[in-house]
């Protein structure tokens, strides 16, 4: 399960893809688009050996509202893909749905291949699928690196045996000790290495949205769903930030990025899906979005 | 230190560690602790019903022994509430499936109510796995919920277990009576009678100093027995002070071992997904953590914890009952309030919460109303609140005085619940529940470790390996 490295993973795949003729073009976005956008009124058809996250249909009703309702979606792996929308339009929704937080009325999720609709949230992160929240959840009285030390999957001291026994915990102690290097490289990434001995509680709300960021990125995942994670981050840091995504992205890991920064979005995303009042309006890239004339009366309005 | 040629001597390691410990002030904070409730009970012996040294020794006997058993439930509900945040609130439950299992594996099979005749080790295996069960049993259901359910079905529970020990349906019954391939055995709770616990774990202490410990009175004295009495005996101290007093270090060593345990498990990945759980469940599962499968084990292990807890406070007596204040609601707050006075989350804490819930709310006032008995009271007290109450119109306090003396017992419920309230108001995370008990195996800020080659590695195992001076005697010159 876990000792599947997010790596060989997505070498896997892009090994699948070579025996298909036109996989070096791959990276390159705009090939496909002009042969699909034409079809489908908004949406452009990926082929599914390059999505990483493929929705069907999705639904959820919370009583008389349909927070979901038939969200379609796919997203290419080793791409930052935007999801925007206005309040309410159902984003978090879907990103409870797609992680098994909710379980979703109709549709289907599927990562990397797999049917993972209805699996509970940690088998789910166990995949390689993790995501970061809207409202940074630290555990507050845990400190900043207890908090990453936490993340990583498969550790072996975290078998109620290993970690009591004394001929086994010599074991668990190693891996704690290569655990730690990992955890102060984050932190020293994330600059947020002077507060390692606080509590995650006493952060301030952009250092906590930095520290879920570093503590999603420990868990080694082939997939990042990011709900708003530049919320009060203040700009420089943003841009690094944004660096150390492309960085990733290029190493081969996929983002879906909940943003309302629309510049941000519009700079940084190779595609964006637009949601509005719990259905996809529009799905492209932003150059495509921007133009469309649906999105810009939902949501954009004047302002771009 | 390397350089310095040859192992280490292991003596120099151990004296190390004690040292970091110490240093650390968690064994020197429980010892100055407990040297303040000796003083304290001192006193109290000293000034109450004169009994001189044997009344001194004898309070402190019971100080420590009630400090014990406290400290050991206090670490196991520790390891739910203050770890993992599970609230389980029927210890008494737990404890009381732990005693009565063990009851019943070693009870005689000819006694009434009949047992299995077994020995001691595997009652206290059995009583445990059996305490350990129930936990699953009752966990596996309510874990799923909120955690609010939790507690409603663990309260529930304890009560369910006592009123069917009390009930006489299971007075005396026989099991696989309708299995014919199995043997009969018949068992029995005895109902409110109780059960007869001949084989306790008091008789191998008393085997030390008895031939015949199940009846030292029938028998005579071991060699040692008649040496450690007979000078004890010399300063004043009873016979059997001197057998409590080495039950109750057994005791000791079974809080040790409990504090070792929980150590352990909390300064592991283990723990730390146990804390990520009290603090955000959602959380630990969005990290790929299954969360029930975590905490169904440590509910188990709290569980069977506090199995032996029960058994190694209810059984000494050599008999139980289902009227027994252990196995009573009370018993679980009082555990819980213990918890909250050191620390939620503090297995030091936790020690020192059980020492003086044990000896200021516990023990305290029975000591001091043996004081006030002596000096102040005289006469027979009213049987009655009226009668109390009555001459203070004559504005006579004394029949009250004498009366509220005399009705300790429930004073110590309002003491319980002032203390509560001052807790909540002045100092909501008890006296340790601050501190920061890093969950990992190894110091998490020494991360230059591995980086540097020459840097010391004084201890291999157990205590923190940190940059602090590891040798505060022994090599303390080589450092220069």
């Amino acid at each position: 399960m876990s000792d599947d490295r997010p790596t060989a993973e997505t070498a896997d795949a892009t090994g699948a893809t070579v025996a298909e003729p036109d996989a070096s073009a791959e990276p390159d976005p705009d090939h496909d688009d002009g042969a699909t956008t034409t079809g489908t009124a908004d949406r452009d058809e990926l082929d599914p050996a390059d999505a990483s996250l493929v929705v069907e249909d999705l639904a959820k009703r919370f009583g008389g509202i349909d927070a979901v309702d038939g969200v379609s979606f796919s997203v290419e792996r080793g791409t930052l893909t935007g999801l925007i929308g206005p309040n309410g339009a159902g984003k978090s929704t879907t990103f409870d749905l797609i992680t098994g937080v909710h379980d979703p009325d109709g549709g289907r999720v599927t990562f990397e291949g797999r049917d993972v609709t209805g699996y509970r949230t940690a088998e789910i992160a166990d995949e390689g699928l993790v995501r970061t929240f809207q409202i940074a959840r630290e555990l507050e009285e845990m400190t900043v690196l207890e908090n990453l030390m936490l993340a990583p999957r498969g550790q072996s001291g975290e078998k109620l045996l290993n970690a009591v026994t004394p001929g086994l915990r010599g074991r668990v102690r190693e891996e704690e000790r290569e655990l730690r290097e990992r955890v102060w490289e984050t932190l020293e990434l994330f600059e947020i290495d002077h507060l390692a001995e606080e509590y995650a509680g006493n952060l301030s709300g952009g250092q906590r949205k930095l520290l879920e960021l570093a503590r999603a990125l420990m868990v080694d995942p082939s997939m990042l769903l990011l709900d708003e994670p530049f919320a009060g981050v203040n700009p420089t840091l943003e841009e690094k930030l944004l660096d150390r995504i492309h960085e990733l992205r290029e190493g081969g890991l996929t983002f879906l990025l909940v943003e309302h920064d629309m510049n941000l979005i519009m700079e940084h995303c190779e595609r964006v899906i637009v949601m509005h009042q719990g259905q996809v309006l529009a799905e492209g890239p932003p150059a495509e979005i921007r133009s469309n004339e649906r999105v810009i009366d939902a949501y954009l309005g004047e302002d771009v | 230190m390397s350089e310095s040629g040859g192992p280490p001597a292991t003596g120099g390691t151990v004296v190390d560690r004690l040292g970091a410990k110490l240093r650390e002030g968690d064994a020197g904070l429980i010892a100055l602790v407990m040297a303040g409730i000796y003083v304290l009970f001192t006193i109290f012996a000293i000034l109450g019903p004169s009994q001189g040294v044997g009344g001194v020794v004898a309070a402190l006997q019971a100080v420590t022994f009630w400090t014990a058993l406290y400290a050991m439930l206090v670490l196991a509900l520790n390891l739910h509430w203050g770890y993992a945040g599970l609230f389980n609130i029927g210890v008494a439950g737990f404890m009381a499936v732990g005693v009565y299992t063990f009851a019943a594996i070693t009870a005689p099979t000819g006694g009434s109510p009949p047992g299995l005749g077994l020995p001691l080790w595997v009652g206290v295996v059995g009583g445990m796995l059996m305490a350990a069960v129930a936990g699953a049993v009752v966990a596996l259901p309510a874990l799923r919920l909120r955690a609010d359910y939790l507690a409603i079905v663990t309260v529930a529970f304890s009560e369910i277990v006592r009123l069917t020990l009390l009930s006489t349906t299971f007075q005396q019954f026989t099991l696989f009576a309708n299995v014919s391939f199995l043997p009969n055995v018949p068992l029995g709770t005895g109902a409110g009678r109780g059960i007869n616990i001949p084989i306790n774990p008091t008789i191998p202490v008393k085997s030390l100093y008895y031939t015949n410990p199940s009846n030292p009175a029938s028998g005579s004295r071991t060699a040692l027995g008649d040496a450690v009495i007979s000078a004890f005996g010399a300063v004043g101290i009873r016979e059997t002070v001197v057998v409590s007093l080495t039950y109750t270090l057994v005791l000791i060593a079974f809080v040790a071992g409990f504090y070792w345990l929980l150590r352990r498990i909390g300064n592991s990945p283990f723990g730390r997904v146990l804390k990520a759980i009290r603090e955000d469940e959602l959380v630990a599962n969005s990290l790929g953590k299954d969360t029930r499968l975590f905490k169904v084990k440590v509910f188990m292990v709290g569980c069977a914890l506090m199995g032996l807890g029960g058994i190694l406070w209810e059984t000494q007596k050599g008999y139980t009952d289902p009227t027994a204040t252990t196995f009573l609601p009370i018993q679980t707050f009082y555990i819980f309030i213990a918890l909250m006075i050191g620390g939620a989350g503090s297995n030091t804490g936790s020690v020192l919460g059980g020492g003086l819930f044990a000896s200021l709310l516990f023990l305290g006032p029975q000591y001091v109303s043996r004081i006030f008995s002596k000096y102040f009271v005289s006469g027979d007290a009213p049987s009655t609140i009226v009668g109390a109450l009555g001459p203070l119109g004559a504005a006579d306090p004394g029949p009250l005085f004498a009366y509220t003396l005399q009705n300790i017992s429930a004073l110590r419920f309002v003491l319980v619940g002032v203390v509560l309230i001052l807790l909540m108001q002045f100092r909501p995370t008890g006296l340790l529940g601050h501190r920061k008990e890093v969950a990992a195996s190894i110091d998490l800020l020494d991360r230059n470790e591995r980086a540097d080659p020459d840097a010391p590695r004084p201890a291999t195992d157990g205590g923190r390996v940190g940059d602090r001076d590891p040798a505060p005697t022994e090599r303390g010159d080589r450092d220069e």
